[in-house]
């Protein structure tokens, strides 16, 4: 019997236009479509596919606000069993440690966890340490940057995978685990699963119902600040090779002079 | 830019929603490849079986979605606008379960209907033959009962997933009466021995799906497969066809919309005289009829898919959508490679595909002349 919670952002779709509001420099979510972070249909389905060997529960886990709830419905139907949201306008702006600590009261709402299965990092903030600021917090393990997992009886063993090279670890549940892109290729929902989603159960907490102090989350109690954002300026046109019978060697040069040939 | 729909339920929109993921991530890559090798999705059908999107419109009991023809047909819209052949595809095999789900008995649903809109089978409908197109009631393929069996002789044509299909709905001629009196509806195995597929037709478009002929040679179908009572086949047919024409205008407004979306892109992006394409009066009128042509096209098969849903009569608004539809696919992707100049006559790019698949369903399910029969029909009975 495994208890799995899935920590599920919703984020602004990578294949819209996403910015940053103009008064406040926190994410401008009207802009764009909002989707579930496709880093978190990965941890959906390590989760499911945990569950599936063996014997458990898998609770969805989504800080973010009202319409956070599709991307808790996408994981429902995907086939997770029930979730919690934590939704308040209090939390606007807040920042990693605020949102670590907001996830960690969340979680003392479950009855009892193994394991809690985060994405490595969210596309849109890109800060990639909640699962470890959140794993110092509930005094746990954590194993980041899993490539896979193997839960056995109260063990879990990960293939952690970075830039330096697959590292081997293994801690006793419960454990934190993030997930990067190599973990699985994740499921589709069905038909059945959508339909089944819209009866499966979702707690909606305010960060009182948690016992968090509002004044400590937020924009106004983070320990940093967007002083300015700019975007990317878009991509420059290129160099054009005007080809009089020498096109060739001309692309040829422009490639060593890169060091690409 | 995506169609703008209006659907009744957040589950809609969360079907929805997963139709465009399938559709763009599953689908619309493979597209060109598969039409110009002329394969066969059969992979991709059963990936649409699997998200349970092939029995949505029947009953929940027998494994259905249990869906209005309403949200049912923006599905389909929406994988027939990534890629037409599977659209048409996923239609036929609707249509081809109809007979079963609205004329088979307890027993029979029982036995065969759960498979059917499981996901795992595909179906086939076997009405034309060559010299009985639109004049259906024409057919010859004959069934003679011999014991617990039918013998069945004889050709059928045109038939989407032939050869590819594990069961055909088919109709065939039961005794010699002349006309509609003498046919009936048998649910074919696809592994049936005396049952095999001639050499695909060699086509235009929806080059992806396979169309053959049927032959039959002595196939004996067991009298438990005759779905109806004798006779009734005529009429389990056209009524299988009512239903069957909405899928195909939906197919169409997909297939149009596919046509605007890539229309719209590129007179963005090419440049003449110093500006974008798209800034001509000559073709910014052109692409607002494109556009006026597919929304109404796609107001018109949801009005007639909102009285079906209602239980009203909704032959003649089929009728409509079908003619409409697919006359509006016709102009829509013609005039998508207008706007894409030389390009878009062109293998590069969709649009003369497009262009090549709008022209079938101006033929099939009805040809565009049958429909203005149909219509003309209850006008002249109202």
């Amino acid at each position: 019997m495994t208890n799995i919670v899935v920590l599920v952002k919703q984020v602004p779709d990578t294949y819209s236009e996403r910015k940053l509001s103009d008064s406040d420099h926190t994410l401008d979510r009207e802009s764009a479509d909002a989707v579930i972070d496709e880093i978190n249909e990965r941890s959906v389905e390590e989760a499911l596919k945990i569950k599936e060997a063996g014997e458990g529960e898998v609770t969805v886990l989504s800080v973010g606000p009202d319409r956070a709830t599709d991307a808790i419905r996408k994981a429902l139907s995907m086939g997770a069993d029930k979730a919690i949201h934590v939704s308040d306008e209090s939390l606007h702006g807040s920042d990693m440690v605020a949102t670590a600590k907001v996830i960690a009261a969340a979680l003392g709402k479950v009855d009892s966890y193994d394991l809690v299965i985060a994405g490595n990092e969210a596309s849109d903030g890109r800060g990639g340490a909640i699962p470890a600021m959140l794993a110092e917090l509930l005094g746990v393990p954590q194993l980041t940057h899993a490539r896979q997992v193997t839960v056995e009886g109260t063990s879990i063993k990960v293939d952690r995978e970075t830039e330096d090279g697959i590292t081997h670890v293994e801690a006793s549940l419960p454990a934190v685990v993030s997930v990067t892109e190599k973990i699985n290729e994740p499921r589709y929902p069905s038909f059945k699963g959508i339909m089944a989603a819209k009866k499966k159960p979702v707690e909606t907490l305010t960060v009182a119902d948690l016992g968090v102090d509002a004044g400590e989350v937020g924009l106004g109690s983070a320990w940093s600040t967007v002083l300015e954002a700019s975007p990317k300026p878009p991509r420059t046109a290129g160099q054009r090779v005007e080809d009089e019978g020498d096109g060739g060697s001309k692309v040829a040069e422009y490639l060593v002079g890169q060091k690409l040939i | 830019m995506p169609a703008e729909r209006l659907l009744p339920t957040t589950e809609a929109e969360d079907l929805l929603a997963l139709t465009r993921e399938l559709a763009r991530d599953e689908l619309a890559p493979l597209a060109a490849e598969y039409e110009q090798a002329e394969r066969f999705p059969r992979e991709q059908f059963r990936l649409l079986g699997a998200s349970g999107l092939l029995g949505l419109p029947y009953a929940e009991r027998w494994g259905g979605g249990e869906l209005s023809y309403e949200v049912y047909l923006q599905v389909l819209e929406e994988i027939a606008s990534a890629w037409m052949s599977v659209g048409v595809g996923l239609s036929v095999h609707t249509m081809s379960c109809f007979a079963l789900a609205h004329y088979g008995t307890e027993q029979q649903r029982e036995r065969w209907l759960p498979a059917m809109l499981g996901g795992d089978l595909l179906g086939a409908y076997a009405l034309s033959e060559t010299h009985a197109g639109s004049d259906a009631a024409a057919l010859s393929t004959r069934a003679r009962l011999d014991g617990d069996a039918y013998v069945v002789t004889g050709t059928k044509a045109w038939i989407t997933h032939g050869g590819q299909a594990d069961f055909y709905t088919t109709m065939v001629r039961t005794s010699d009466q002349p006309g509609g009196q003498g046919i009936s509806c048998l649910l074919v195995d696809g592994s049936t021995p005396g049952l095999s597929a001639a050499l695909p037709e060699r086509k235009m478009g929806l080059t992806g799906s396979t169309t053959s002929q049927l032959l039959f040679d002595g196939a004996r179908v067991e009298t438990g497969r005759l779905l109806g009572d004798e006779g009734d086949g005529l009429k389990i047919a056209l009524a299988s066809l009512s239903s069957g024409r909405l899928g195909i205008a939906a197919c169409s407004v997909g297939l149009a919309q596919a046509a605007l979306d890539e229309a719209v892109a590129y007179a963005k992006g090419r440049t003449q005289f110093g500006r974008p394409i798209i800034e001509f009066q000559g073709l910014e009128f052109l692409l607002a009829d494109m556009a006026a042509a597919v929304e109404s096209s796609r107001a018109t098969y949801l009005e007639a898919a909102r009285r079906r849903d209602r239980g009203l009569p909704f032959q003649r608004q089929a009728s409509i959508a079908k003619l409409i539809a697919t006359d509006a696919a016709m102009k829509v992707t013609t005039d998508a490679v207008q706007v894409l100049g030389g390009a878009g006559y062109t293998r590069d790019f969709p649009v003369e595909r497009y262009m090549r698949e709008a022209k079938v369903p101006q033929i099939f399910e009805g040809t565009n002349q049958i429909q203005r029969m149909v219509i003309a029909r209850e006008l002249r009975n109202a």
